[in-house]
């Protein structure tokens, strides 16, 4: 395999660990972000109790990408993060405050409303900060040589607020559907009556995102919108309302497990279209994958463990969503 | 200046997020290992008390681990919202390292903790048993990868540096991942933490008993933290001394430092006890010294010749006054724990260890100390390897990030007020958990009543509790 290759798997890999927490760890945000809206008491632990086993596998993948960068493409690790430093020290405190509430507000009944609070707090900010985060990578960050060289509020712009919000809807829209299908009765109710207006918050979040995307650079111009490249590109917003109209029809109808699965189809056009805007790019515009590669036998090195590992992770992760599956009650699973 | 100031910042961001993730990990390793023994032995004998044991134990085990899980993510980030130069420079050795620890730790110990937490009544017996042997190997993986990457920046082996100043893998990777000092750091830093868990333990176990002497569950605790401790303390000494052999032999400077020799010695370098450090005239005040005994012990003959600081160009040179300090409480520490574990074999001979106030008071005083030797080790670690990051080759103030100093002044202290208020009542929470005597009528978990089936943290435990109640 040529250096050039592998360096392409290993794009894919950190996109994939990338992919899969915003959908994992997006359900266990988004019930963090309604937290306050479900009723104290068996609402409130039914919801927590459906994530509770399965969250810090979720959030692990978030490990992967961030360790994974810096592993695979270490300069576009060493520019990005100083890049987006208070953005991603926000997103690392709000998830110590999100993750401690799991434990915390069973041991102490006394306090529970305020780590209760502490976990929505933490879950908003976790995932605005997330955005923010996307939103200022694509809008385009100011590099000299191999460091980042502008100040420590190049990120906050219209763009990267704009890209917060969209996310906190997204996120909302998946914990929403995952309790649908998770629970029953009051909760689930509950539920569905969100799931339509999210639903709706989340497509117009989509349509600005990527109306002002095209602005953001010339090159996305070009990309998205210049003839021939339009042809395929706009299958993308086109399989986006599809999937729409599919995601509202299920709603109707009630199903329990469709809508989740729908609106996962939702974020990952929406990240097919991320990855239309950035390839061949780390950092858009400034530099490519192949510019920020670790050397061939650090990837390769790297590239056995992920073969053999991934695989075996995906297995045992598997398993442990199978042992907890089913609805969740206050009193157990069934 | 504004430079300066910005490093320090990120060197004091640095340590604190370190020292309080490093809390953590030093005990789920040692309670990891401590709940698989305990779930074995219950499997074995099928004796209750195990079980209550385990139960006892695992309430405070979720809080440690969710705790060590959220500030080992912020320091997964660390490396590069600080240190990014070093990032960029040491990736490509460091991070196959840590990615390996992600791949083969991480996701083990995450995969199957929530079936160890919350899926007792859900599989079966075994299966649970593999659970909770799946999270204990998944700590001590997780310690193999970061320490190897910690030794390598301690001692750098097999690599080269390429056009652009990176350091890459050169020799192959089983050179990197054993470097020279890997092989001593993970073993005194894995008995360190069963050390530290078996003091927190024994602690535990030694408070119930002066309350209640007869206390089947506090007595069986007591008395394998007192086995751990009278075995383990021992061969921690020896292996510390190993490993400051080892560092004598790749990092001298830190041995000086930690030795407080400002000046060479032709023959025979004393032992200096106690004293203060004077960092201006570069010698020890008031020095309690044992003549010739650092060179029996650094180089096992009295009269051989050891080289002092002067010999270390002045800007090479680590801060003798924190290493000299944080070296003496450590050692300070395990001879005391050595202490414990010697009083606790009499105690048994003469029959007494479940009847002998005393020894159960020093055990309690003894409670924290292996935390505060953990934290003592590393910032001898850290700090004596100064003024480097990778030793020899890289500076601290040559890794830094290039950001602003009020940047990292916000940061910090937004870490200082989120940390103290989520891990002090974290702790606190331990401190109540710890305080409930363990009954010996907890349900073990198989017999827990169904409707509570493990699910809900609360159901579980709160219905535990309530069993508790019943039983006293
Ligand atoms: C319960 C904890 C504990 C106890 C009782 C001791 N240590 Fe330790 N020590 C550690 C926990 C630790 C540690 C936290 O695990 C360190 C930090 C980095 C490392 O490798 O281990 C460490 C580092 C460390 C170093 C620095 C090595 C280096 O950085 O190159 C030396 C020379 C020793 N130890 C020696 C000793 C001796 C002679 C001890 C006996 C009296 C001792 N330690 C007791
Ligand atoms: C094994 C994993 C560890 C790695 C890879 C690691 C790496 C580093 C790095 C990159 C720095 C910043 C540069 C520097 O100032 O030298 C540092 C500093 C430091 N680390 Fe570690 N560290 C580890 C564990 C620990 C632990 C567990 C502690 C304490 C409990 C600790 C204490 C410190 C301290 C006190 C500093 C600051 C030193 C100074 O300001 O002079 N380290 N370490
Ligand atoms: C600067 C160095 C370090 C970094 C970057 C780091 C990173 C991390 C991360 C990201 C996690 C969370 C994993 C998850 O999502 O489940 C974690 C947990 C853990 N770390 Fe660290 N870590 C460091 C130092 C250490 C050291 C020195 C040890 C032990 C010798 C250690 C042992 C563990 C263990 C056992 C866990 C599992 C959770 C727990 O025990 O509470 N880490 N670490």
């Amino acid at each position: 395999m040529s250096g050039t290759e592998l360096t392409v798997i290993w794009a894919g890999i950190i996109a994939f660990a990338v992919v899969v927490y915003v959908i994992m760890d997006g359900f266990d945000l988004g019930i963090g972000i309604l937290f306050p809206n479900f009723k104290v008491g068996p609402d409130r632990d039914t919801a927590m109790n459906s994530i509770a086993p399965v969250w810090d596998g979720n959030e692990t993948w978030l490990v992967l990408g961030g360790g994974g960068l810096l592993a695979a493409f270490p300069l576009a690790y060493a520019i990005i993060l100083p890049a987006l430093y208070a953005p991603l020290i926000a997103m690392l405190l709000g998830l110590v405050l999100r993750g401690v509430a799991f434990e915390f507000r069973w041991r102490d009944p006394a306090h529970r409303a305020r780590w209760d609070f502490g976990f929505t707090a933490g879950s908003v900010i976790a995932t605005f900060a997330q955005g923010v985060t996307l939103g200022a990578l694509l809008q385009g960050i100011t590099v000299e040589g191999r460091a980042y060289a502008g100040g420590w509020w190049e990120w906050l712009t219209p763009f990267s607020l704009l890209t917060g919000f969209a996310l906190l809807a997204g996120y909302a829209l998946l914990g929403c559907c995952w309790l649908i299908w998770k629970t029953e009765g009051r909760l689930q109710r509950q539920c569905y009556s969100y799931a339509g207006r999210l639903g709706i918050l989340l497509l117009l979040a989509i349509i600005a995102v990527s109306a002002a995307t095209p602005f953001l650079e010339e090159e996305y111009y070009t990309r998205w919108l210049a003839y021939p490249g339009v042809i395929a590109t706009a299958q993308i917003p086109l399989a986006t309302l599809v999937i729409s109209v599919l995601f509202f029809r299920s709603l109707s109808k009630k199903q329990e497990a469709a809508p989740f699965f729908y609106a996962l189809g939702l974020f990952g056009l929406s990240l097919v279209g991320l990855a239309v805007s950035m390839w061949p790019d780390v950092i858009p515009g400034r530099i490519t994958i192949w510019e920020a590669a670790a050397p061939y036998e650090s990837q390769m090195f790297m590239l056995i463990g992920a073969a053999i590992m991934v695989p075996v992770i995906l297995a045992y992760t598997g398993w442990a969503y199978w042992v907890f599956r089913g609805k969740v009650g206050t009193d157990g699973y069934h | 200046m504004e430079n300066d100031l910005a490093i320090n910042l990120a060197r004091i961001q640095f340590a604190f997020t370190v020292s309080f993730h490093f809390l953590f990990p030093a005990f789920t390793i040692g309670i990891a290992s401590y709940l698989a023994v305990l779930e074995g032995l219950w499997l074995k004998t099928d004796n209750g008390v195990y079980a209550n044991l385990y139960r006892y134990w695992l309430k405070i085990f979720s809080i440690v681990f969710a705790m060590g899980v959220v500030s080992g993510i912020v320091m997964s980030y660390q490396f590069g919202t600080n240190w990014s130069v070093f990032s960029d420079k040491a990736g490509p050795v460091i991070g196959p390292l840590m990615a390996y620890e992600v791949l083969t730790a991480f996701f083990l110990e995450a995969g199957f903790l929530g079936v160890m937490l919350f899926g007792i009544n859900k599989v079966g017996r075994k299966l649970h048993f593999v659970a909770t042997l799946a999270v204990a190997i998944g700590t001590f993986i997780s310690a193999f990868w970061i320490l190897s990457v910690n030794s390598w920046m301690q001692t750098p082996v097999g690599f080269a540096i390429n056009d652009v100043g990176q350091y890459v893998p050169a020799a192959g990777w089983w050179d990197i991942v054993w470097n020279p000092s890997f092989p001593y750091r993970l073993v005194h830093t894995v008995l360190a933490a069963y050390l530290t868990t078996a003091f927190a333990v024994g602690a535990v176990g030694a408070w119930h008993l002066l309350k209640d002497k007869t206390n089947p569950g506090a007595r069986k605790m007591f008395s394998m933290a007192m086995w751990m401790a009278a075995i383990v303390a021992p061969t921690q000494i020896f292996m510390g001394d190993l490993h400051g052999l080892n560092t004598l032999e790749h990092q001298p400077a830190k041995v000086m430092a930690m030795e407080g020799h400002y000046e060479s010695h032709p023959d025979g370098a004393p032992l200096i006890l106690f004293g203060i450090p004077n960092s201006k005239e570069k010698r020890i005040d008031y020095a309690i010294e044992i003549p010739n005994a650092s060179s029996l012990i650094l180089k096992h003959d009295m009269n051989a010749p050891l080289a002092g600081l002067d010999t270390i160009p002045d800007e090479d040179e680590p801060p003798v006054g924190i290493v000299f300090w944080a070296f003496r409480i450590m050692v300070g520490l395990g001879f005391a724990m050595l202490g414990i574990g010697m009083w606790s074999l009499l105690a048994r001979s003469r029959k007494k260890l479940y009847d002998w106030p005393l020894l159960h008071r020093a055990a309690v005083v003894m409670g924290p100390s292996g935390f505060i030797a953990v934290l003592a080790g590393w910032v001898t670690t850290e700090v004596g390897r100064q003024p480097f990051t990778i030793y020899g080759l890289l500076r601290t103030s040559e890794s830094a990030a290039p950001l602003d100093a009020p940047a990292v002044a916000a940061s910090l202290l937004a870490f200082v007020v989120v940390y103290f208020i989520v891990f002090g009542a974290g702790i606190v929470y331990i401190f109540k958990l710890a305080a409930k005597t363990p009954e010996a009528h907890e349900p073990t978990p198989d017999d827990a009543p169904i409707r509570t089936a493990g699910i809900t943290p609360a159901a579980a435990v709160l219905e535990g509790d309530h069993e508790e109640g019943a039983a006293t």
